[in-house]
């Protein structure tokens, strides 16, 4: 106990964590900023005329063009994240807006933005704006933080590699290098490696490498002897998934989050290269700037200080003994996250086919997954049978993530339902629907004798999932 | 601070190598397939011979009905109805091909929308007073309405001569048949010029593999046409198969009475266009496309023969529809469930090309060019 009590009261500098606060807001605007810029809230969010929710947050709905103002107030709150103006406030916004707007429709759940809703969660907890931000010139400022802080995020980033690794641990990945063996061909017109990429010697290479990399880099960059070159590591990975695959923001992200592992003189640099350019002084670093080389000229100094902080007094004051409850949530919290992942053990057959505990679990470019979905409406008044045109209702993207995903086709059932029963017809809904899994030639889904109008949603195992007529073995 | 330079070279560096990466174009290695050599078998051999034809028998129909027109005579008519189903045979070897300019001003919409609304367009031509190139007018245009206008205007074809006969030059009649063999002309000439002056070019280059890349476009516009249009407009459509009540009116070629012929050929030119063939040739051999393509990945993941699986599932469908009357809405009429088989085979195409194709080629299937995991 009181071991764990000493670790509790530990202090480290505060930099670390104040270049991640910064880099994590600037990464966030920019990814809102860019999801605009596509189009992307008008196709995703304005456009469909259903939405899929989560099961209990059917309640969660885009707001129509208040879905515009949203958005709007997650880019705000993120970039006062960046700059720590009212930290505590913009950062609870900024994780209820871009929650929210995940909720909405469950079509474009990526694990990215898992990770973003479940590190804005944690930043809520965290002293982030302590140093280097609008909120510490005002008073308040702390060089220090509890060591913890800096800790949990990277247990967080720890937990997401680890378990990204322990899930490629299965036979496809490693053993029929699926789905690589999909993706990777097509890509023969990338420069130098593109005349690689169908060799499969090459295709077991990126699957055996890439779960060999998820699985120790967070060792390797917790260890200082071999930081610098896990970070090198960090920087190869994620550049290659970014020219390999669409995958947006995410890699960038990773790559800045994964400097928060190196020491702090490395992030109070990182500090001074941004006072610089931005002109803006605080007074830990400039208090610092004379220890250091290349310190920033007085005149220059003295100027900006007029500028910008023209009668704050200094208070660095000792950050007080952590608060119990905030640990107390911190505990849960990452209890849940290392037993979330498991939680597929509980359900029978194929996670993979199945997919039941298959979301939030880390679970990232694990399966090559398509499917088709022809659902068949029975009139029970007159018997008549007919078939959905799926455009009728969903967008493309809807289409194709609802056709392998058996949730998503219980949802779909009772929309059809219901809209059916708007017309005053009572309807059995069925589905004849085949999927195909990682290169496998598809094969049928969902029992297409189960009317999927009388089934409940609920956590429970789908039984009218028809079985997978093959075996993945492994984690 | 010598670590933390190296940090930000390496990371200076990443960015250099996204920007490049992204701008780059190489040839492609040999031992690879060479989706550029299949693009320019796809334009070169299948679409611009398509269209040039296309647009050549367009300008025997306008010539037609340029000659009926002006003397109508039951022979110019008949000489009329080969020339309409002519071009019409030719328009269903390329009405797949909705990319480029024909996307852009939606050719399929102006061409070949049926049922063609017969109490609209025989208000417009009484009005005199109309734009073609509205919306709203989709459907009283193309080879539906020509078709109705030469075949099902009047019950006999001598009433029909009668009607164009019976009036002087100007007759309403004669005008809007003109109009509309001439919009279909400059349709398909547009789009034919486009092929010719660039966009060949845009299209054979933009050879890589991402959601815009013209392999992944015309695939799912192939697929789309296949779905929406062979499989669920021409069989299921007027077979009920989604209403669950027949509507044999809702046939193509309902007046001509030449649906099976229409289906026919847009069938064959699917399966040509699959195994890289133009429906016109008389090659054995395929062609770059995605027959050779599938067989290529195949290669690689050891998995099924996917393109011998669509190719027996295309001779099944064809084996079901040849078995039909050539005029579906009398097909309908005496024997639903042949329709509806056929539409079960055809269905079953639906599946390989839209699950099993697209997974091992790794073809997106949605248009939004969202994010990935």
């Amino acid at each position: 106990m009181t071991s764990i009590q000493t670790y509790i009261n530990q202090t480290t500098k505060a930099a670390p964590l104040a270049v991640f606060r910064i880099f994590f807001g600037l990464m966030m605007f920019i990814s809102i900023i860019r999801f605009w810029a596509n189009g992307w809230i008008e196709k995703l969010y304005i456009e469909p005329t259903f939405f899929f929710s989560y099961y209990g947050f059917e309640w969660v709905k885009p707001l129509g063009d208040f879905t515009y103002v949203l958005f709007t107030l997650c880019g705000i709150s993120a970039l006062a994240v960046a700059v720590g103006f009212r930290y505590r406030i913009a950062i609870v916004i900024f994780f209820l807006s871009f929650t929210y707007i995940e909720l909405m429709d469950k079509t474009t759940y990526l694990n990215h933005y898992y990770f973003v809703s479940v590190l804005s969660f944690l930043m809520i907890f965290l002293p982030a704006e302590k140093y280097f931000s609008w909120d510490a010139k005002k008073g308040g400022a702390s060089e220090l933080v509890p060591k913890w802080s800096i800790d949990s995020v990277k247990l967080l980033l720890g937990i997401v590699y680890f378990y990204a690794g322990l899930a490629k641990l299965n036979s496809d990945w490693l053993f029929r290098a699926m789905p690589l063996k999909i993706w990777l061909p097509g890509r023969y017109d990338i420069p130098i490696l593109g005349d690689f990429l169908h060799q499969e010697w090459v295709i077991y290479a990126f699957s055996w490498g890439g779960a060999l990399y998820d699985l120790t880099i967070p060792f390797l960059l917790l260890w200082k002897r071999s930081r610098l070159f896990a970070f090198v590591l960090v920087v190869v990975f994620h550049v290659l998934t970014r020219v390999l695959f669409p995958i947006g923001m995410f890699p960038y992200i990773m790559i800045v989050s994964a400097l928060i592992f190196f020491d702090a003189s490395v992030h109070e640099w990182i500090i001074r290269k941004i006072s610089v350019v931005f002109n803006v002084i605080s007074h830990l670093t400039s208090r610092q700037a004379g220890q250091v080389r290349n310190p920033i000229p007085l005149e220059k100094h003295y100027q900006s200080q007029e500028r910008f902080l023209p009668s704050v007094e200094m208070t660095v004051e000792k950050e007080k003994e952590s608060p119990k409850w905030k640990l107390t949530i911190l505990a849960i919290f990452f209890t849940i996250q290392l037993l979330l992942p498991w939680r597929y053990l509980m359900y029978p057959g194929e996670l993979f086919w199945t997919e039941e505990g298959f979301r939030f679990s880390w679970r990232v470019m694990l399966m090559e997954k398509a499917g088709y979905a022809n659902f068949k409406i029975v009139d029970r008044t007159n018997n008549e049978t007919f078939y959905i045109d799926n455009s009728d209702f969903l967008t493309s993207f809807q289409e194709k993530q609802m056709s392998f995903q058996p949730d998503f086709i219980l949802d779909y059932a009772h929309y059809l339902r219901d809209h059916f029963a708007a017309q005053g017809k009572e309807v059995e809904v069925y589905v004849e629907s085949y999927v195909a899994l990682n290169g496998r030639r598809s094969q049928p889904y969902i029992d297409p004798s189960v009317d999927l109008a009388n089934q409940k949603k609920s956590f429970k195992h789908k039984n009218w999932i028809l079985p997978f007529k093959d075996e993945i073995k492994g984690i | 601070m010598k670590k933390t330079y190296v940090i930000f070279k390496l990371i200076a560096l990443a960015g250099m190598i996204l920007i490049g990466c992204s701008e780059d174009e190489n040839g492609p290695a040999t031992d690879n397939f060479d989706r550029k050599a299949m693009l320019e078998n796809w334009a070169d051999h299948i679409i611009v011979p398509g269209y040039e034809s296309y647009v050549s028998s367009l300008g025997e129909l306008n010539a037609k009905a340029e000659t009926f027109t002006t003397t109508p005579t039951l022979e110019n008519l008949t000489s009329l109805k080969g020339a309409w189903l002519n071009s019409n045979l030719a328009w269903q070897k390329v009405a797949m091909f909705e990319i480029g300019k024909a996307e852009a001003i939606t050719l399929i919409n102006f061409t070949n929308i049926y049922p063609t609304n017969t109490e609209d367009l025989l208000k417009t031509i009484e009005s005199g007073d109309y734009d073609l190139t509205s919306i709203s007018k989709q459907d009283e245009q193309g080879f539906p309405a020509i078709e109705y206008l030469i075949y099902g205007v009047r019950d006999t074809d001598q009433a029909i001569v009668d009607l164009y006969a019976q009036e002087m030059v100007n007759h309403p009649y004669k005008i809007f048949l003109l109009d509309l063999t001439n919009r279909l002309e400059t349709l398909a000439q547009s789009v034919l010029d486009d092929w010719k002056n660039g966009y060949r070019d845009t299209f054979v280059n933009n050879s890589g593999s991402e959601a815009t890349s013209s392999v992944n476009k015309l695939v799912n516009d192939y697929i789309f046409y296949y779905e929406k249009h062979l499989r669920a407009g021409k069989i299921g459509i007027p077979a009920g198969v989604f209403t669950g009540t027949v509507a044999p009116e809702k046939v193509e070629g309902y007046y001509s009475g030449k649906s099976k012929e229409l289906f026919m050929a847009g069938l064959d030119a699917m399966s040509a266009f699959f195994n890289g063939k133009s429906p016109d040739s008389n090659l054995a051999v395929e062609g770059e496309g995605l027959k050779t393509y599938l067989d290529f990945v195949q290669g690689i993941n050891e998995g099924e023969d996917i393109g011998e699986l669509i190719n027996a599932q295309f001779d099944l469908a064809k084996t079901k529809a040849e078995a039909l009357n050539d005029d579906f809405a009398q097909q309908i009429e005496s024997d639903n469930m042949l329709m509806l088989e056929a539409y079960d085979e055809l269905q079953k195409n639906v599946i390989n090309m839209k699950v099993d194709m697209l997974q091992a080629l790794n073809i997106r299937v949605d248009y939004v060019d969202a994010d990935g995991d």
